[in-house]
């Protein structure tokens, strides 16, 4: 079936911020599908309220709209834009949930407009929970004894006939919020509650408990002929009982044979048949460990995290032959772009072994448990490719950037037998490290197996690591012994440490050894065609693939690694841009990433892709092959910023600003030298090394003080100190962590908190446009409302944030981006923390200022100069509508982290606000968080001493605005004392009814709840604020957000939003 | 211990031992499932090859005997990338390598078998050796190598004597080139009284015992090599009986009728290969494994036209015989190992053998 010509021009929905469980992944697919309809010649209308995605750009889309995504934008964007398709399934449940509802209100009926991709039907055969069921009976799948309930007394009934425990899993919800396994009644109730609750249709299904099962995925793909593939089966270590999201996965399975193989893909195909999906669909299943029995846990009707992940572990791009599928094309006439001469209907077979591995929050979230359930947590995911399985998790786990190299990364040796087997009944992200100590210590593989259910296989791989391990810490290390060492990937410096020799002794052993990286290409077929496509892996011990080209200028791109709090998509836009960039200018491009989520490791996105971790030897054996005129760093985050000392001894140039510049920026003599040549204020502070050196500093400055360690990113163990005590406890804190580098404390300057990216040539700046933050300066600049144009400070300050950046930027020889935090303070401008490279604000300020910043840093590190470009140096004009960037929370999936706003970065992702006036603006950015109110108008107020006097403006604003304020105490009188209406609640440790209770009556749309500043003493804040996110009740945690809410609620349409094409910003 | 594998060409691996260590010439042809090893192993179609497999892992489940496609391996060797030390599933009840050695099955391990497929895809399949003889020399294994090539496969496989699996439905002639059990089986399942046949038997001999349908097998081999069968398909073919045939009997069935077959560059075995049913535009993911196929050239049409064609390289995939009741396959639908969406072919098989009945 060719293409279907009545499909000229299509609205593509994205997935929104960045949330956990609906991450990078659908950036990647949005933008790969954008694509694939433009190569058709079909007009592309694309709405997302993510800023920070590549798919929003107007490269990728020809009417870009960064709006909030509800029914009601839709139903209004459709109406301007009047496509003739929708096409949702590429943006998560987000999308499938904005296409239900469209459906469901007549829309697509009333206006002619089609669904494609899937149809509200198969939506609901998937999604609903009866539904769901009862077409896995009609064809004969099983599932597990499950009934849908709606009410608490129904889901006791049920779980006491099939018996505890119990799994809960809330309908129309994503990455599992709200689900659970529940061992008891009480239990059962806690959890049962709140997913009816999070339930969009407040439905929960509550079935047998299928934990301990082998978990297993197939992605499949259908076309509208009714042709069925495989792309990919997936394994997940964790069994059943772990949030896929959260596992380790590996692909293709290891322990099935192929009697379960093709049980389970024919399941997959009939499922996919029966629901008549066209185009991908995930399906999950539990395979009984000791039989043949199966059960279908979870269908998925587009893509999803896991089939990004499965389309980088094959090469099969899903999300390119999704879209082609959607507007009519079959398998068999789509082409395989990796060979470039088979089609796409047929199934990717490897030749090699993929694990993925989470990265967990839980070094943002100290106070945060790190068990592991059906609830996702993780943020984002690392995978890699080896020609064994050994080789795989090595490379995973020295990918995710959190101090870990090898299975001895955390330490557990100090637990006994007992102690240990106590441990692995814990489920949590450091299991494997717990499993290899197990078996250091004796401990069989039964035992293991039996507590945690994870299958022999991998315990035995595992065991291979730690007699390894082992082998070099007792034998001679002979080249044979090296180059199994090498073989399953134990890094050199890990090498070194167990045989007592150094890194550089290790690496010339191999070096003299012959013992290097070779590159294989996945190829999608395991080599049975000749493939076009240069994406490559490392091994050790086999022939190299990989071709290093010369011709051309080659430039080696590092890319950002893991999504993490703190460095998010924003640095995988920048790198796939600054990629483009280099590549229009006639340079061979060389990516070097290991997130199978983003777009920058696509397969087409650079020359040549390399999957590998981000240490210095894994990039250097990169560099020995292509050996590239230059690196680029400034676009990757800190990532590609730690990597440049070792790119320099490697003999790379690093183009752009230099590395002393970077380092100038980051030390703090050097830095305050620069300042002071510069003329350019800064927080009065020092450097210290120890507690007591800290105290006497901030007894100097005189409280409050910020604490934090230097060299970190998003704000990481950064803390407001009001006493001697904060002091203490801080350091503590921060030595607990990175113990090597010193610790800043500077004088705390209470004013507003203003940020710049700009692009600076050596001679001259150009600054795009000035942000401005709503809260004041004591929250981290990631967590904050940030506003394009500023709006509350002068020209003369603007004037000198201008003078300022020139002067900083020229002193620290700024070739590309630089980003500069200041606090103003009245006329006075102050310089908080300035970065060398691009920032997490870089997307968002391209997108709405027009002026695209990455490829213009681009080119200007090659050389050319801002004038050339057409640009008027210094500050651009100002536009004439308002864009707000608003942070978005994922609290409520993390249990028992703390959501209170500090210097310490929170959010997961971001949306945009735009329009013309500020409220408006303000409004949309709201609304894209999730914060859609007025709803039920009843809000509760408990804030600290010195907000109270702000407290009463607001309060008496929302009360303008119809509201019931609830507040405690304090906060009660000082809003009787102004004449606000108020109604006393009780405290936490007060008699029933209380806060609590009120927030439980699901009646109360807003709890603004401001933390006293240091460290929280009162565990009644917490409580309040766990219990109000937990109940999907909004919270603020900053008085200055709480009168951006406000004034967000005043004077605006909320029906008739203003809808703006930024790619119509020039 | 060291194992070598010595290809035509010159190329050498050095890995280690797996399995018997006797020495063994054999035809090296890769295989790209990623699961299914021991099917692959026991199917007899690989007689007179050695079998590579590009999924590097392998062993992993260990051995299930029931999962055998007949009674014993018939590769000549095994080649592997890494063999699992810890077999690990339910049935497993032994590990690849005591299996490989009770058979007497020679094989390497530990080397660079992408590296060596890619050899074999550019040059096509050709002659390896697989030895323990670290004093080997060159010129003698070139001579041995340049020498081999297979023999008749096909009596060397086929079963020795008629066997029946009994069934209340249709009566099936299986005739056996070397079939894997899974046919007999599919048949068998579907109700069928199945009659095995030696490839040796006559046409006289399976008309004679009436039965309501003939299954043409799989087979290893040169079909070009099997003259006397063919000529018996040939007196198959001018009776009315439905016939199905897989693989080898699907190129038998050709040859008998005048159509001519080609050995392919580099054949296809694995199970991910797309064919489409010309008459709906369908297409199934399909286990295969021969080394020739079809030319669809040489068809006449009033013989037989092409029912399935390879959506990758556009090879012949099955053929409808023209106002006859026989179809014929060029890929497994009995899958084991593989994808099973062609099952529905024996049920179209059935039909065919109902409608036949009830004419």
């Amino acid at each position: 079936m060719p293409k279907n010509p009545d499909i000229k021009k299509v609205l593509v929905i994205g997935s929104g911020p960045i949330v956990i469980g609906q991450a990078a992944e659908f950036d990647y697919a949005g933008t790969q599908a954008c694509r694939s309809l433009k190569e058709e010649g079909l007009e592309v209308v694309l709405l997302n309220s993510n800023p920070a995605t590549i798919m929003t750009d107007k490269d990728i889309a020809d009417r870009v709209y960064i709006e909030p995504l509800t029914v009601d934008v839709v139903e209004q964007l459709i109406l301007k834009e009047k496509p003739d398709s929708v096409l949702p399934t590429l943006g998560g449940q987000a999308g499938l949930n904005l296409a239900m509802e469209l459906d469901e209100r007549g829309f697509f009926e009333k206006t002619g407009v089609k669904l494609i991709g899937t149809t509200s039907r198969t939506i609901k055969k998937a999604e609903d929970r009866l539904e769901f069921k009862s077409t896995m009976e009609k064809i004969g799948e099983p599932v597990a004894p499950s009934l849908v309930v709606e009410n608490l007394e129904d889901g006791i009934a049920f779980s006491n006939k099939i018996g505890y425990p119990v799994v809960l899993r809330p309908a129309y919800t994503l990455g599992g919020s709200g689900g659970g396994i529940a061992h008891d009644q009480a239990e059962l109730e806690e959890i049962l509650s709140n997913g009816l609750r999070l339930s969009r249709v407040g439905q929960v299904l509550v079935e047998r408990c299928i934990a301990g099962w082998k978990e297993i995925e197939y992605e499949v793909m259908r076309d509208g002929a009714g042709n069925v593939i495989t792309v990919c089966n997936m394994e997940n270590i964790d069994p059943v009982g772990v949030h896929t999201g959260d596992s380790i996965v590996v692909a293709p399975s290891q322990t099935l044979g192929d009697k379960e193989y093709q049980m389970l893909r024919t399941s997959a195909l009939n499922i996919i048949s029966e629901l008549q999906i066209t185009g991908g669909c995930n399906v999950q299943f539990a395979l009984h460990p000791e039989s043949f029995e199966y059960c279908v846990i979870e269908v998925n009707p587009r893509v999803s995290r896991s089939s990004a992940l499965a389309s980088k572990a094959t090469g099969y791009p899903i999300a390119k032959v999704a879209a082609k599928i959607a507007i009519g094309y079959t398998l068999d006439e789509i082409k395989n772009a990796i060979t470039g001469q088979t089609m796409a209907s047929f199934e990717p077979m490897l030749d090699y072994c993929v694990v993925k591995m989470p990265r967990l929050p839980f070094d943002k979230f100290i106070s945060a448990k790190r068990t592991l359930t059906t609830q996702m947590k993780a943020t984002g995911e690392v995978m890699s490719i080896s020609d064994s399985f050994e080789g795989g998790l090595m490379k995973a786990i020295r990918s995710l950037e959190q101090h870990v190299d090898s299975l001895m990364s955390y330490d557990f040796s100090h637990l006994d037998r007992d102690g240990l087997l106590a441990q692995l009944e814990v489920v949590d992200d450091r299991r494997i490290w717990v499993i290899a100590e197990a078996i250091r210590k004796g401990i069989s593989y039964e035992e293991i197996h039996a507590v945690t259910k994870i299958d022999v296989w991998f315990i035995d791989k595992i065991a291979i690591l730690v007699e390894m391990e082992q082998a070099l810490k007792t034998q001679e290390l002979t080249v044979e012994l090296l180059k199994e060492a090498k073989r399953i990937e134990f890094p050199d410096n890990v090498i070194a440490s167990l045989t007592g020799r150094t890194e550089g002794e290790i690496k010339k052993l191999r070096y003299d050894n012959g013992i290097v990286a070779a590159y294989k290409m996945v190829d999608t077929c395991a080599a049975e065609f000749a493939a076009s496509t240069p994406y490559y892996y490392s091994v050790f011990g086999s022939e190299n693939e990989a071709v290093k080209t010369d011709g051309r200028k080659k430039v080696l791109v590092l890319g950002s690694g893991p999504i993490r709090i703190g460095q998010g998509i924003e640095f995988d836009f920048c790198s796939v841009h600054c990629t483009w960039a280099f590549s229009r200018e006639g340079y061979e491009t060389i990516i070097i990433n290991n997130n199978p989520e983003t777009v920058s490791t696509d397969f087409d996105i650079a020359d040549k892709l390399y999957f590998e971790p981000l240490t210095p030897e894994d990039v250097e054996s990169v560099v020995r092959l292509e050996k590239p005129d230059g690196a680029v760093v400034q676009f990757g985050g800190q990532t590609a910023i730690k990597l440049t000392e070792a790119l320099m001894k490697m003999g790379v140039p690093i183009l752009g600003t230099s590395a002393e510049n970077v380092d100038a920026a980051e030390d703090r003599e050097l830095f305050d030298g620069i300042l002071e040549e510069c003329g350019i204020p800064r927080p009065k502070g020092d450097t210290v090394y120890t507690a007591e050196e800290a105290k006497a500093v901030a007894n100097r400055l005189g409280y409050p003080v910020l604490v934090r360690p230097s060299y970190v990113l998003g704000g990481q163990g950064m803390q407001i100190a009001i006493n001697d005590k904060d002091v203490e406890e801080f350091i503590g804190i921060i030595n607990r962590i990175a113990q090597d580098h010193p610790i800043l404390v500077d004088k705390y300057l209470q004013g507003k908190e203003i940020e710049v990216d700009a692009v600076c040539d050596g001679d001259d700046i150009l600054i795009p446009g000035i942000m401005e933050h709503i809260e004041r300066a004591g929250i981290h600049s990631g967590d904050s409302i940030s506003v394009y144009p500023a709006k509350s400070i002068s020209d003369g300050v603007k004037a000198t944030i201008e003078e300022y950046t020139r002067r900083l930027a020229r002193s620290l020889h700024v070739i590309g981006l630089i980003n500069i935090q200041f606090i103003a303070v009245g006329e006075e401008v102050y310089v908080i923390e300035v970065n060398p490279r691009s920032s997490r604000t870089v997307p968002y300020i391209s997108k709405v200022t027009g002026i695209p910043i990455v490829p213009l840093a681009t080119k200007v590190i090659l050389g050319q100069k801002i004038r050339e470009l057409g640009y008027t140096p210094g500050l651009q004009k100002e536009a004439d509508y308002f864009a707000v960037k608003m942070p978005v929370f994922s609290f409520e999936k993390i249990r028992d982290a703390d959501i209170s706003l500090g210097p310490e970065m929170k959010s997961t992702g971001e949306c945009l606000g735009i329009a013309k006036t500020f409220n408006e603006a303000l409004y949309k950015a709201f609304l894209g968080a999730g914060i859609c109110l007025p709803k039920y108008k009843n809000m509760i107020m408990t804030v600290r001493d010195e907000d109270k006097a702000e407290a009463v403006e607001i309060a008496r604003r929302f009360e303008a605005l119809g509201y019931n304020i609830f507040a405690t105490k304090g906060t009660a009188r000082a809003l009787m004392e102004a004449d606000v209406q108020v109604r006393m609640t009780r405290k936490l440790e007060q008699e029933s009814p209380n806060i609590l209770d009120l927030i439980l009556g699901h009646q109360i749309d807003l709890v603004i709840d401001t933390p006293s500043q240091g460290v929280e003493h009162s565990h009644d804040g917490f409580v309040i604020r766990r219990n109000a996110i937990e109940t999907g009740v909004n919270v603020l945690t900053a008085i200055d957000t709480a009168r951006a809410l406000v004034t967000s609620l005043e004077d605006t349409d909320h029906k008739n939003l203003t809808l703006i094409d930024i790619a119509t910003i020039a | 211990m060291k194992a070598f594998l010595i290809l035509e060409d010159g190329h050498v691996f050095t890995g280690r031992s797996i399995g018997s260590a006797r020495e063994v010439v054999s035809e090296i042809v890769f295989n790209t499932s990623m699961t299914g090893y021991l099917e692959v192993l026991t199917d007899p179609s690989y007689s007179g090859q050695a079998v590579v497999m590009t999924y590097p892992l392998i062993g992993n489940y260990g051995i299930c005997y029931e999962d055998m496609e007949s009674e014993r391996p018939w590769v000549d060797g095994f080649i592997v990338r890494e063999l699992s030390r810890m077999p690990s599933n339910f049935r497993s009840e032994d590990t690849i390598q005591n299996f490989l050695e009770k058979n007497d099955i020679p094989g390497i391990c530990g080397i660079d078998t992408r590296a060596l497929t890619k050899i074999l895809r550019e040059s096509g399949t050709m002659n390896g050796m697989i030895t323990t003889d670290e004093n080997y020399r060159l010129e003698e294994v070139m001579e041995k190598l340049k020498a081999y090539s297979t023999g008749n496969e096909v009596s060397r496989v086929s079963c020795r004597e008629r066997s029946v699996l009994p069934g209340d439905g249709h009566k099936v002639a299986l005739l056996d080139l070397g079939a894997k059990r899974n046919i007999a089986r599919s048949l068998n399942e579907r109700g069928c009284e199945v009659t095995i046949y030696p490839s040796s038997t006559s046409a006289e001999e399976i008309i004679a015992s009436r039965p309501d349908g003939i299954m043409l097998s799989n087979g290893p081999g040169d079909p070009k090599a099997c003259g006397a069968v063919i000529k018996e398909i040939r007196k198959l073919y001018e009776t009315d009986i439905p016939i199905f045939a897989i693989c080898l009997g699907h190129q038998l069935m050709a040859l008998a009728t005048g159509a001519d077959t080609y050995k392919l560059k580099y054949g296809h075995r694995g199970g991910n290969h797309p064919v489409k049913d010309m008459e709906t535009g369908r297409v199934y993911i399909s286990s295969q494994n021969h080394g020739y196929a079809v030319d669809p050239e040489s068809l006449d049409p009033a013989v037989a036209v092409p029912a399935f064609t390879n959506v990758n390289d556009g090879t012949n995939e099955g053929l409808r015989y023209t106002g006859k009741n026989i179809f014929t396959v060029q890929y497994h639908p009995e899958a084991c190992p593989g994808p099973q969406d062609s099952g529905y072919l024996f049920d179209r098989f059935i039909k065919m053998m109902e409608e036949k009945k009830n004419a």
